[in-house]
């Protein structure tokens, strides 16, 4: 989202010569020329995006967090680079067995390897937080852009529900839902879980792209596209969207890693995704049953699951800090 | 603020009714026709026809869909809110668990309030000092941290490791036994009210009218206590408010997990029991609380903060 670009795009657009009679009416600021800084960098102007790039760059926490956030999902794609042991592979007789071999934080209750399920846990977290926040995402964008876009009765129906949604406490929802879902197979579980976080997580990400829409809707690129003849359809998708959506990946950042908390939380109560599946909130709840006998078993998942969560919101929050004129 | 308050008023009847016709239609949708439904009411006993046909015609359960909710709602603004499986009523169980969780819920948020808004005040007066860097990664890393994490490692740590505390609380529990959970619980919400009151007190310091207070000389003292934590104090109460509501319904996993007999646990049980009824009493009284008190605290930022005029 970067004002420079905007500026230039209002410029090309307006030194087309259209049927309106005067283009440069007072009270438009943009109509100013293209450098309105004497910028000290020479050549490109900066942008917002690149003042943000500079800040992001020089933030040590935002490379932990990039760090942390891209062997989580290496560990989820290829859990082999990891360890070259079968997380299913489990012996009775190794039960709370300290490590041996290639198990390097010993064996749980079942006698399965405690390192190599805390690997393969990173599959199922990924991919529900992921796909979760994609469909919250997506949902946010279509309602957000039609309500912001549009006006009048479609906001007004759309910002009701809105309402309506922000009113029900996420946990609870899917406490109820999830335990309407027949337990069985392990794909029907997970999409389970990724609709019901998906269908209830997307309601702040709505408001900003709703509001960063309305925003967008009055600037002169707008009113210059559709002075060009431009339809409602292509007015969103290529001059409202891309210079909305930019506040909008940050949210959804952070959502990932509270989706992921939560699919866990579902897990570990029970109804979320349920043995043989492999997930961080099913190794938790069966560790904190034996914690007196082995405490491996409780720590090792609570560990990958706490620095992953960490590593989403932290990176979103960075970017937030980045994009942020007002904190610098 | 008039016309606020009945807007606001209007929109919780709405998501009343949105939330517990969708809770309702969960309930609706997985249990079979009405002789099914009146067996299973009826446990194993065996049932005579006539038996079964008067319990349909108690329970309503040969009418439609719109009906029976009907009837359920009916229920729920008498303050009935239907009968357990294991046959106790659901008031009497609230009436049990309600205190407890308002007693962990307080626990919590004075641990929020003593550690998180004092912390956050040293932090935002001396920013840039060594209090206030390491506070701010610490929160970074507790922000992070799940409470079904937190909660069974603290168990580990302070009950078992070191026995400091009861590792679980028992029926009717002592302050003691609760402090574990609520310091668990408090910590939660620790980071984000620590950073929002740096932010805010931040905020405050470099405002025209501390300025002016300093510069018609003030003593610090008073600047600070009179003049930057009055104003900034405005949004960490209504935090904490919301945060009030989270907690609530959030302690499912910490009152599972300490064996705290409280709302959340019922809720707990209940779900791995798959006692329906209670689930959904619970959450429909759950759902009321959070609604109320959000309206409470929105209502109260306007009388905090004079500037803030809704319509």
């Amino acid at each position: 989202m970067s004002d420079f670009e905007t500026v230039a795009a209002t410029e090309l657009h307006t030194a087309t010569p259209g049927p309106a009679g005067n283009p440069n009416a007072p009270g438009q600021p943009s109509d100013i020329g293209v450098p309105p800084t004497p910028s000290a960098v020479p050549g490109r102007p900066r942008s917002l995006a690149g003042d943000a790039w500079r800040d992001l760059r020089r933030n040590p926490l935002f490379w932990i967090a990039l760090v942390i956030a891209l062997i989580a999902l290496l560990m989820a794609i290829v859990p082999q680079l990891f360890t070259s042991a079968d997380p299913n592979d489990c012996a009775l007789r190794m039960q709370h067995h300290g490590p041996q071999g290639a198990a390097i934080f010993g064996f749980d209750f079942q006698g399965c390897d405690v390192y190599a399920r805390a690997v393969y846990g990173a599959r199922a977290s990924l991919l529900v937080g992921g796909l979760a926040a994609l469909t919250a995402g997506l949902i946010a964008i279509l309602v957000g852009m039609v309500a912001g876009f549009f006006g009048g009765w479609p906001d007004a129906v759309l910002s009701r529900i809105v309402d309506i949604v922000l009113g029900i406490p996420l946990l609870l929802a899917a406490i109820v839902v999830m335990g309407r879902v027949p337990s069985g197979h392990e794909k029907t579980r997970i999409a389970a879980v990724v609709l019901v976080l998906g269908l209830l997580g997307w309601t702040t990400a709505a408001r900003v792209i709703r509001s960063s829409v309305i925003t967008a809707k009055q600037q002169d690129y707008v009113q210059a596209a559709r002075m060009l003849g431009a339809g409602n359809g292509r007015i969103m998708w290529r001059h409202i969207l891309p210079n909305s959506i930019a506040p909008v990946l940050v949210i959804i950042t952070i959502a990932l890693g509270s989706f992921i908390a939560t699919e866990a939380t579902l897990s570990f109560l029970g109804i979320g995704l349920q043995s043989p599946t492999i997930s961080w909130g099913i190794s938790i709840d069966s560790g904190r049953l034996h914690m007196r006998e082995a405490v491996t078993p409780l720590i090792v998942p609570s560990v990958f699951l706490a620095l992953t969560v960490l590593a989403f919101i932290m990176l979103g929050d960075a970017i937030r800090d980045a994009f942020d004129p007002k904190l610098r | 603020m008039f016309r606020y308050i009945v807007r606001r008023l209007l929109q919780m009847v709405l998501a009343f009714f949105g939330t517990t016709l969708i809770v309702f239609a969960l309930m609706f949708a997985g249990r079979g026709d009405a002789r099914n439904v009146a067996q299973s009411l009826a446990g194993e006993r065996p049932v005579s026809e006539a038996q079964l046909n008067a319990m349909i015609q108690e329970f309503h359960l040969n009418e439609g869909f719109f009906a029976q909710y009907f009837y359920y709602i009916g229920g729920l603004l008498h303050g009935d809110f239907g009968t357990s499986l294991t046959g106790q009523p659901i008031n009497e169980i609230l009436a049990r668990a309600w205190p407890v969780t308002a007693k962990l819920a307080v626990v919590a948020i004075l641990f929020t309030i003593i550690f998180g808004v004092t912390g956050g005040v040293i932090a935002g007066i001396r920013r840039g000092g060594i209090l206030d860097n390491s506070t701010l990664v610490l929160t970074l890393v507790v922000i992070g941290i799940p409470s079904i994490v937190l909660a069974p490692v603290a168990q580990y740590l302070f009950a078992v490791k070191w026995p400091i505390f009861p590792a679980t609380a028992g029926a009717d529990p002592s302050l003691y036994q609760i402090l574990l959970p609520g310091m668990v619980l408090g910590s939660l919400s620790l980071a984000t009210a620590l950073r929002l009151t740096r932010a805010s007190v931040g905020e405050n310091l470099r405002s025209d009218y501390v300025r002016t207070a300093r510069s018609k000389g003030l003593q610090p003292r008073r600047v600070i206590g009179v003049h930057v934590l009055r104003n900034s104090l405005i949004p960490i109460v209504t935090f904490l408010g919301v945060e009030l509501g989270n907690l609530m319904g959030g302690a499912i996993v910490t009152e599972g997990v300490f064996n705290v007999p409280g709302v959340g646990q019922y809720l707990f049980r209940s779900i791995r029991t798959g006692d329906g009824p209670l689930v959904i009493g619970f959450v429909s009284v759950l759902v009321v609380v959070y609604l109320v008190i959000n309206l409470v605290v929105d209502v109260l930022y306007a009388v905090l903060d004079p500037r803030i005029r809704y319509e």
